[in-house]
């Protein structure tokens, strides 16, 4: 079964694979080169002479449209990709065109079938986002020094091993979708759409609590103004670089937040004496940037532990049936109800001809064979449909 | 001897609809077993009952003495070929063999390529590129290769110009020869399914109507026809299974087991093709009455 | 070797006509002692009929003691029906030629002759039982 889940999927593989081994090339050398203009830029040393802005605006410019393809639209959007055209036709596609009727009742169950197409498309989208997202973390390196912002939400999306959950994840979500859904199109559109979800929701509200952040607490310290609206400068706390702020708030002397912007009538005398802001405190929440490792670990993990109980429903599905104990089942009574992948399974091949039950009692004619001749049905009464 | 097939009140039911309804069967092995009945019938139903595609909404279904499709083992006794004959059309026709080989243990290598070779087909052709009648084939050599007890088909000759669906059937019978498999096959064409068949079932409108034996189902129907009468003093063993009247003459299709002894009436023969028509028109008026019409069969 | 060819509208069951083709090879001399009647594979295999047909047509055969069948290689003739009579045959069938055309000569069409030989051949019978 591993050799037949592969050759469904050589072509597949073979486009993805030889695309990310050109992109290597490119990647490679233009990296070098990077590292090498970096060595001379003179970036590490711009804190002591004091140039820092000149020789870091200078350096962005190298290689800017591969910066963006690498960085915000390939590695953004790779897992999607291969969620949505490597995991939900999967099982979808079979399901479409009919070919399950043909590999299951082949002698494998239905259980290791799905086990071999998951374990080798699985594995190859992972190891194939994984390569990217290596890529991309090794050409970005001299980016990612010279602003330290790795740990900002959409650099963190990019780097190291969190684009590995996301592949899995989007994998997950692919086959799940298409193993429900049973329609190649609508299966792809549902994955994309779960996985933007499931994204957004784990950054917002999830990816800042992996560990309770921390806080600090400053007065606002900044100069007045001529003018009646003080406009409030930006974060003046600053935690140590490279760490990652959750979110920042001023409050008014008695703790209440502000909206950013202070009012002061004209004429007010705190203006004169540069008073304005007393009172005024700034308080942030943070990750410091010790943190980052380990939170990619729990990004990652998470993803992984999402796509693992996907993969779990999956195989509890597939088999569309939990095998009664003995097969003498009574008329009458419904066993199991049937699982979606039963109804899924369950196209009525005559739906268009709408035939009510028939109530006429007809009876089965048998007719006894010489040898081994058939069962007498039972004299129970007229088997209409509501004896059911 | 095992049933091959072992059904008992069998039922399957999609949403609102039951696709087919109390199936009793008992179906020996060694048998060429036609299914027939009109489109919608529940055919389909039944063998993918039989195959383990899908499971009753109640009753029971017992193939080869187990659960269809329990396990490897039993996926390896019986072999399918589904409605519209599926094959993988981007995969060649080696390529088949070669899916067949891995994932049957029993795939006897040597018969499979004999098969393709004997058949014409070209190893490297792709399965979607081939016609209709040589995807039947294709589907029937996976299905065969893996030396099943029991092989299932779901009108393979529907679709197929009659040349194909002869050779096609040509090629099952010797594969039967040979191997000595049961088969059920079904079909809407009663024409085919009389050479080949040696036991009937007729399924019309989710129930089975008649099953038995060819032989045995030739020799107790008999068509009478004679001067008018009224089926009501008919003797209690003489089955009427469809009746017409015109105003000096009545014709029947009746069923029993003894000899007709009345001279009254003239004794003929009828065709399975006839009989299984009767069967099936007998069920739509019996239906189409909603059975106010007088039953034409006292049960047994 | 044999080839059967299947009536479809004769009204005889398949395995009837087989044994009946069977017959009429060994009356006319196209099957001897020890020829091997076509396996049932090959059979199947050109007229697409149920191998069980052609096993009950062998059986029968097999139970008039014309054939004899040998497991694993084949089926084989063992008697034949041929008698003496073979010789007559000639003779007997040009006397037949000339009546028919007398009775066309007569006027009769081609069904009256039929209804009559049958009617004939059948009251001959008859007589020779009693």
């Amino acid at each position: 079964m591993i050799w037949f889940a592969w050759r469904q999927f050589r072509t597949q593989a073979a486009v993805v694979f030889g695309a990310l081994a050109v992109l290597a090339v490119v990647v490679i050398v233009t990296g070098l080169q990077l590292r090498h203009w970096y060595d001379i830029s003179g970036i590490a040393n711009c804190a002591a002479a004091g140039d820092c802005d000149t020789v870091t605006s200078a350096f962005t410019t190298h290689y800017s449209w591969l910066q963006t393809l690498l960085g915000n639209v390939l590695i953004d959007f790779f897992p999607a990709v291969i969620g949505v055209f490597w995991g939900a036709p999967l099982i979808a596609r079979e399901l479409d065109t009919g070919s399950y009727r043909l590999v299951w009742t082949q002698s494998v169950t239905r259980t290791r079938w799905l086990a071999a197409k998951i374990t080798i498309v699985g594995a190859a989208s992972v190891a194939a986002v994984g390569l990217l997202s290596w890529m991309v973390t090794w050409w970005s390196t001299p980016f990612d020094k010279m602003a330290n912002n790795k740990f900002d939400p959409s650099v963190f999306s990019e780097r190291d091993i969190a684009p590995l959950g996301y592949a899995a994840f989007a994998f997950a979500l692919g086959v799940t979708a298409g193993l429900l859904i049973r329609r190649t199109l609508p299966a792809m559109a549902t994955t994309l759409v779960g996985y933007i979800a499931a994204r957004v929701v784990v950054l917002i509200w999830i990816r800042p609590h992996f560990q309770a952040p921390l806080h600090a607490t400053g007065l606002l310290q900044a100069p007045g103004s001529d003018s009646g609206l003080v406009k409030l400068p930006g974060a003046t706390l600053a935690p140590q670089p490279g760490s990652w702020l959750v979110s920042s708030q001023i409050l008014d002397p008695s703790g209440h937040p502000t909206n950013g912007r202070i009012e002061v009538r004209i004429g007010d005398p705190c203006v004169a004496t540069h008073s304005c802001l007393t009172g005024y405190h700034q308080t942030i929440t943070y990750q410091p940037a010790s943190r980052y490792w380990p939170f990619q670990w729990y990004e990652m993990s998470l993803f992984i532990a999402l796509a693992a109980i996907l993969i779990g429903f999956c195989f509890w599905q597939i088999n569309g049936r939990r095998l009664p104990t003995t097969s003498r089942i009574l008329p009458g009574t419904r066993p199991d109800t049937p699982s979606r992948l039963e109804k899924t399974l369950d196209r009525d091949p005559a739906a268009h001809l709408d035939r009510a039950t028939f109530t006429a009692a007809e009876r089965p004619m048998t007719v006894r064979g010489k040898a081994g001749g058939h069962r007498q049905p039972d004299t129970r009464d007229g088997t209409d449909g509501s004896s059911r | 001897m095992t049933a091959v097939l072992d059904t008992d009140g069998l039922g399957k039911r999609y949403r609102r609809r039951w696709a087919l309804t109390d199936c009793t069967l008992k179906i020996p092995a060694g048998r060429v077993v036609g299914l027939v009945g009109p489109n919608g019938a529940g055919k389909s139903t039944l063998l993918n009952l039989a195959v383990g595609l899908i499971t009753p909404t109640c009753g029971r279904i017992d193939v080869l003495g187990t659960l269809p499709a329990r396990g490897s083992a039993e996926l390896g006794r019986v072999g399918f070929v589904a409605q519209d004959t599926p094959t993988y059309s981007g995969l060649s026709v080696a390529d088949h063999l070669r899916m067949g080989a891995r994932l049957n243990p029993g795939w006897d290598r040597q018969f499979a390529e004999d098969r393709i070779a004997q058949l014409g087909l070209d190893p490297a052709q792709r399965a979607g590129k081939l016609s209709g009648g040589e995807r039947a084939q294709l589907a029937l050599t996976v299905a065969v290769a893996k030396r099943p007890e029991l092989l299932v088909l779901d009108e393979p000759v529907a679709r197929l110009d009659p040349l194909a669906r002869r050779e096609f059937l040509q090629s099952l019978m010797e594969v039967v020869a040979d191997q000595g498999v049961s088969v059920v096959l079904s079909s809407h064409l009663v024409a085919d399914l009389e050479r080949v068949c040696d036991h009937l079932i007729i399924l019309v409108a989710s129930r089975v109507r008649l099953t038995g034996d060819v032989d045995q189902l030739l020799a107790t129907h008999h068509l009478l026809t004679g001067p008018r009468r009224d089926t009501d003093r008919l003797p209690a063993d003489l089955h009427v299974v469809q009746e017409s009247h015109t105003d000096r003459q009545s014709t029947l299709l009746v069923r029993t087991e003894a000899p007709i002894l009345d001279p009254a009436w003239t004794v003929g023969q009828i065709s399975l093709e006839d009989l299984v028509l009767a069967y099936m028109s007998q069920a739509r008026a019996g239906a189409s009455n909603n059975g106010h019409r007088r039953l034409t069969g006292v049960p047994r | 070797m044999i080839e059967f060819h299947l009536d479809t509208r004769s009204g005889l069951p398949p395995y009837r006509q087989i044994v009946d083709q069977v017959r009429r090879a060994l009356r006319l001399g196209l099957l001897e002692e020890g020829d091997q009647l076509p396996t049932v594979k090959d059979v199947v295999g050109q007229l697409a009929i149920n191998p069980n047909t052609v096993l009950k047509a062998y059986k029968e055969l097999e139970h008039a003691g014309l054939v004899t069948p040998r497991p694993g290689v084949g089926t084989f003739v063992t008697a034949t029906l041929r008698d003496a009579s073979v010789a007559a045959h000639g003779p007997l069938r040009r006397e037949l030629l000339r009546w028919f055309a007398k009775a066309r000569r007569a006027g009769l069409d081609e069904e009256s002759i039929e209804a009559l030989f049958r009617d004939t051949f059948r009251a001959s019978a008859e007589q020779d039982i009693a």
